[in-house]
């Protein structure tokens, strides 16, 4: 512990995060610039994440670490490790008990609170990058509030496959001003990016940083006659047999039997030590 | 009660201190209206222990800072100099201004950024007598419903807003609390 500085940046680049975070908390779903610096992980394992977070703890906190929802895969629990070593904070795996949450790609299931701040890794923060290649071009496209071509790619999903077949970072439009790319999310997720909780978003590789307020206004963009729908597998979980959480498809032999379970690990599990049982929760623990 | 000079005064635990000075920053940016208590350092007068601690927080050699009025002393340039080593400025140059509203006043020669770049503005620390969650309606990001705070100059601001999303950014301080306004927040004058 100390071998490092408190959550392992030195105090001038915690600053620049910091001036960075307000900026983007002031102008919210505009993508801030910031020095990204070199993390011990390879860039698109959260560098971004990390660096906001690192920036955001306090020696109080309680931080929680999600990847695709759970807790125990290979990027959550290095990045809790990591933040364990450098900033001596106490990590849990309830989503209630965390102050801090760092997520790749999902949001918790249960209602995040007020005095909690969710804090997401991003691979590509411009929405419109696969549009317009060009950073000099999407940076003037936001500053004319110019998103009608994102509108045309949402259409040509539509005239091709019937449907808008968009179905993770699914783009939003941030208080009726910026379009923003929540990150590679499920759609199914998008109805709660507006919450009681302070968002940010740390994109490392791309140097961006940017935020949404508690209770900002989030429409996900759609048309009239086709409306935005979050969808999920039409099943319900096979270990808690919740109907309301997003869920992992597995396959579990070669004879192509597969199970549904969430991808939320910590809902699954409160719900599970709760008494509710799915499908295949007669058999072994799996 | 320790004597006053340059060197002292500064935080005693910078990483932990200015962590915690931080996270109450945020939160109020990010919640207009909402008052949180923040000290760690003991600045010269007239600095406000809050509006000190806001300055060593978020300032160092990268950031220009312009004193208004009253606060641009002898003994404030050097504590400042010393502690953050940032270069003091012009109001038109400044990243981070700060004095009491009149002093700071016109709000129109301060850095609003730019359409390509709105986060190049001033933040602004404004130095009141009073602070208190009354007064003036707020809504837009960061608050449910409306919330309401003492506000120096109501018509000022609601210019300021109608900028968005370009426009300054604002910290109101008085001894150890501090509110914010950030430039998305719709004000109404008391109704």
């Amino acid at each position: 512990m100390n071998e490092y500085n408190f959550a392992y940046l030195d105090e001038q680049t915690k600053r620049m995060i910091r001036r960075a975070i307000l900026k983007a908390l002031a102008v919210p779903g505009y993508q801030v610039p910031f020095a990204s610096r070199e993390m011990p992980m390879p860039y698109g394992w959260g560098t971004g994440g990390v660096q906001v977070s690192a920036a955001t703890l306090t020696p109080d906190d309680t931080l929680k670490v999600i990847d695709q929802g759970a807790d125990d895969t290979t990027n959550a629990v290095s990045i809790r490790k990591f933040f364990e070593n450098t900033a001596g904070v106490a990590t849990t795996e309830e989503t209630a008990k965390a102050t801090v949450i760092q997520t790749r790609h999902r949001i918790p299931e249960a209602k995040l609170t007020e005095d909690q701040i969710l804090v997401y890794q991003v691979p590509i923060p411009e929405p419109l990058r696969f549009l317009e290649p060009r950073e000099t071009e999407t940076r003037k496209m936001h500053s004319l509030e110019e998103y009608g071509l994102m509108h045309v790619k949402l259409y040509e999903d539509i005239s091709q496959h019937g449907a808008i077949s968009t179905a993770y970072a699914y783009p939003v439009k941030v208080s009726g001003r910026y379009v923003m790319d929540p990150s590679p999310i499920p759609k199914f997720d998008n109805p709660k990016l507006e919450m009681d909780a302070i968002q940010l978003f740390g994109a490392g590789r791309e140097q961006r940083i940017y935020a949404l307020p508690p209770h900002t206004k989030v429409v996900s963009l759609d048309f009239e006659d086709y409306p935005f729908e979050p969808t999920k597998a039409d099943h319900a979980c096979d270990l808690c047999g919740a109907e309301d959480s997003y869920l992992d498809e597995v396959i579990m032999d070669d004879a192509g039997n597969r199970m549904f379970v969430c991808s939320d690990t910590d809902y699954c599990r409160t719900r599970r030590a709760r008494g509710s049982q799915g499908r295949l929760s007669k058999e072994d623990e799996i | 009660m320790i004597v006053q000079n340059q060197f002292s005064g500064g935080f005693q635990n910078a990483p932990i201190e200015a962590a915690h000075a931080f996270r109450a920053a945020m939160t109020v940016m990010a919640r207009p209206g909402e008052i949180r208590r923040i000290i760690g350092t003991h600045p010269p007068a007239p600095l406000s222990v809050v509006a000190g601690t806001l300055l060593l927080t978020l300032c160092d050699p990268d950031t220009s800072v312009f004193l208004a009025g009253e606060v641009d002393t002898n003994v404030v340039r050097q504590w400042l100099t010393f502690h953050t080593g940032a270069p003091l400025v012009t109001a038109d140059q400044a990243d981070f201004a700060i004095g009491t509203w009149q002093a700071l006043m016109p709000l129109g020669q301060f850095r609003i950024g730019t359409p390509e770049y709105p986060d190049r503005s001033a933040t602004l620390i404004v130095e009141c007598d009073d602070l208190n969650q009354a007064g003036a309606m707020l809504t837009g990001p960061g608050i449910k419903g409306v919330a309401r705070l003492s506000l120096p100059d109501i018509p000022m601001l609601q210019t300021n807003a109608a900028l968005y999303p370009l426009g300054c950014d604002f910290f109101f301080t008085c001894g150890d609390k501090v509110a914010a306004l950030p430039r998305s927040t719709q004000i109404k004058a008391e109704g």
